[in-house]
């Protein structure tokens, strides 16, 4: 298709830049050949070519909503009125081949780069966001008063967790979205407990309270995604009186990317992307799907990691298989992966330097997940400090070794564990007096690393006693 | 520092207007009333006390147990006893 058939071209240009004016020859010339297939828009002042009735521009709306960046920008439309190609600046040759014109400003020097469009001015941006993407946004406004505050207006609205949160405003929403192609009105899925449909700019908004950086919306997109799986069972984990809570674990080059903690203090304070992600979703569970404490929650103690309780594994050793590829996904794959849990009991052992008597360690200080005497309720995540790992890798064990390991040293006999052993009322039921039972369901027990190099702790996250298929079972979801 | 008056609500939307309560049954006598097991430990026991209360009161009691205090009743479990009942005691909780 010669260029001639194309439907439509439209011509960007500002009167303040040189390379415009250099090419006035070339408008003139494109004007007379294609008559009414060109419209030429003017930036800053109409008066510039006025001969040709440009469009004026200035409110820099076809400009923003065509992604302008630079002037002069010739785009072609597709008989679907698409844009489909264009070209910026002056390259006599490119804009010949472009518009079919051989001899087109053949007067003209061969090179002249272009100006930035007034839509990247500083500041710009930004308001031609709200003016033009704010119908995007669908959420109800609330105004406020002249002299209200802020944050205390989230506080009084109910919409925190106790902490301050970033006020949303439809700016802050705006950027959150707008490097992601998505439809901001897109159902994400129900969430629990009042099972209310969630869009993605209702997963923003609280990605933004959080205090998210947009470079980590996938990740709490995804985590939001995960929490909504029927396996998952947010609406029980909401309800509880157990201390559980969405604890959330990071895995693949996300990590690297958005500067994720993965090492000294790994799953403490300190880091924006550990510490706001999480909290995104404990956000969000409770200020959509209406999840307060006192109403719905109704965790007797509940646990600190209810603000927010996300961490990422340490990849750095090849022989280790992250918690993701346990999980059937591959290395380069960035995942995220929610555990209905609470907590966090260490393990110190600063002796073992065999895989044998590490493993006996851990094994016992498992034992005491829910209760010592309750065996196949809770699932625990085991997270492996890098020392500890250390010592496997030395003595040739891999993680499933360390697995089996574990199982074989929590293989219990029911009688030790019925009713009154030990002087304690609680314990198994009577009837699994005879059985061997094992600590931990068949798939109960996950294993990741994570932590600083220094110190031989590792540590037990205990899950909810609603373990399961009954209750919750881990989930993960691609981040894409 | 104002630079935004303007917040979007983070919420559900659900409007702040109070749910509207059904009406309320002026005698026991004759009624069905559902008694919803939610399936935690001694809830059996518990009903039943409340089973033989209702039943001194002259109302007709059903029983119904969800499969697993974890999760939502199922919808047809729901309709069951919206269909069967006048009204349901629901035991929440510990």
């Amino acid at each position: 298709m010669s260029k001639d058939e194309k439907s439509r071209f439209a011509l960007v240009l500002k009167k303040a830049c040189p390379t415009c004016a250099l090419i006035e020859p070339v408008v003139k010339q494109l004007a007379e050949r294609w008559g009414e297939k060109l419209t030429i828009y003017i930036q800053d002042d109409p008066s510039f070519l006025s001969e040709l009735l440009p469009v004026d521009d200035s409110s820099l709306e076809f400009s923003y909503r065509n992604a302008i960046e630079i002037v002069p920008t010739l785009v072609s439309f597709d008989s679907n009125d698409v844009a489909a190609e264009r070209i910026c600046g002056w390259d006599k040759v490119q804009w010949q081949q472009f518009t079919g014109i051989d001899n087109l400003g053949s007067g003209l020097s061969d090179f002249k780069p272009g100006c930035g469009s007034m839509t990247h001015d500083p500041g710009m941006e930004e308001q031609l966001m709200l003016r033009f993407a704010g119908d995007k946004l669908a959420a109800r406004s609330v105004e406020l008063a002249a002299d209200e505050d802020e944050l205390e207006a989230c506080f009084e609205r109910g919409w925190t967790d106790g902490l301050p949160v970033i006020p949303p405003s439809p700016l802050r929403i705006l950027r959150m979205l707008k490097d992601f192609d998505l439809d901001y009105q897109e159902v994400i899925g129900k969430v629990p407990p009042d099972n209310v449909p969630c869009s993605i700019e209702k997963v923003a908004i609280n990605a933004v309270m959080a205090g998210c950086k947009p470079e980590y919306f996938p990740t709490v997109l995804a985590s939001v995604r995960a929490a909504l799986k029927d396996e998952f069972c947010m609406h029980g984990l909401l309800c509880t009186t157990y201390f559980s809570s969405p604890v959330m674990i990071v895995n693949g080059p996300v990590v690297r990317h958005i500067g994720m903690n993965n090492g000294v203090n790994a799953l403490g304070q300190g880091n924006r992307a550990n510490a706001t992600v999480g909290r995104a979703l404990q956000l969000l569970i409770r200020n959509v799907g209406g999840g307060k404490p006192g109403g719905i929650d109704r965790a007797t103690m509940g646990n600190p990691g209810k603000y927010t309780y996300c961490f990422a594994e340490d990849e750095s050793d090849p022989e280790w298989a992250s918690l993701a590829m346990d999980r059937g996904y591959d290395r380069n794959d960035s995942v995220v992966s929610l555990f209905a849990g609470e907590g966090l009991q260490p393990i110190l052992d600063q002796l073992s330097r065999t895989p044998e008597s590490l493993s006996k360690s851990m094994a016992a200080s498992l034992r005491s997940v829910a209760h010592v005497k309750r065996f196949g309720m809770a699932d625990a995540i085991l997270v492996v400090c890098p020392e500890h790992r250390r010592v496997l890798r030395e003595a040739g064990w891999s993680k499933e070794d360390l697995r089996r390991s574990l199982f074989d040293e929590l293989m219990t006999p029911g009688a030790e564990l019925l009713p009154g052993v030990g002087g304690m009322a609680e314990g198994m039921p009577e009837k699994l007096k005879d059985k061997l039972l094992n600590k931990f369901r068949d798939d109960g027990l996950h294993i990741v690393s994570t932590g600083g190099t220094a110190g031989m702790f590792s540590a037990i996250i205990s899950g909810w006693v609603a373990s399961g298929e009954r209750g919750s079972q881990m989930v993960s979801e691609k981040i894409i | 520092m104002t630079y935004n008056s303007v917040l979007l609500d983070p919420t559900a939307e659900i409007d702040p207007v109070e749910k509207q309560l059904l009406p309320r049954l002026a005698t026991l006598k004759g009624a069905t009333v559902g008694l919803l097991d939610i399936s935690k430990p001694r809830g059996k026991e518990f009903l039943d006390a409340v089973a033989s209360m209702l039943e001194q009161k002259g109302a007709t009691v059903k029983r119904y147990a969800k499969p697993t205090f974890t999760r939502v009743a199922p919808r047809d479990l729901n309709q069951r006893i919206s269909s069967e009942c006048d009204a349901v005691i629901e035991g929440l909780a510990d």
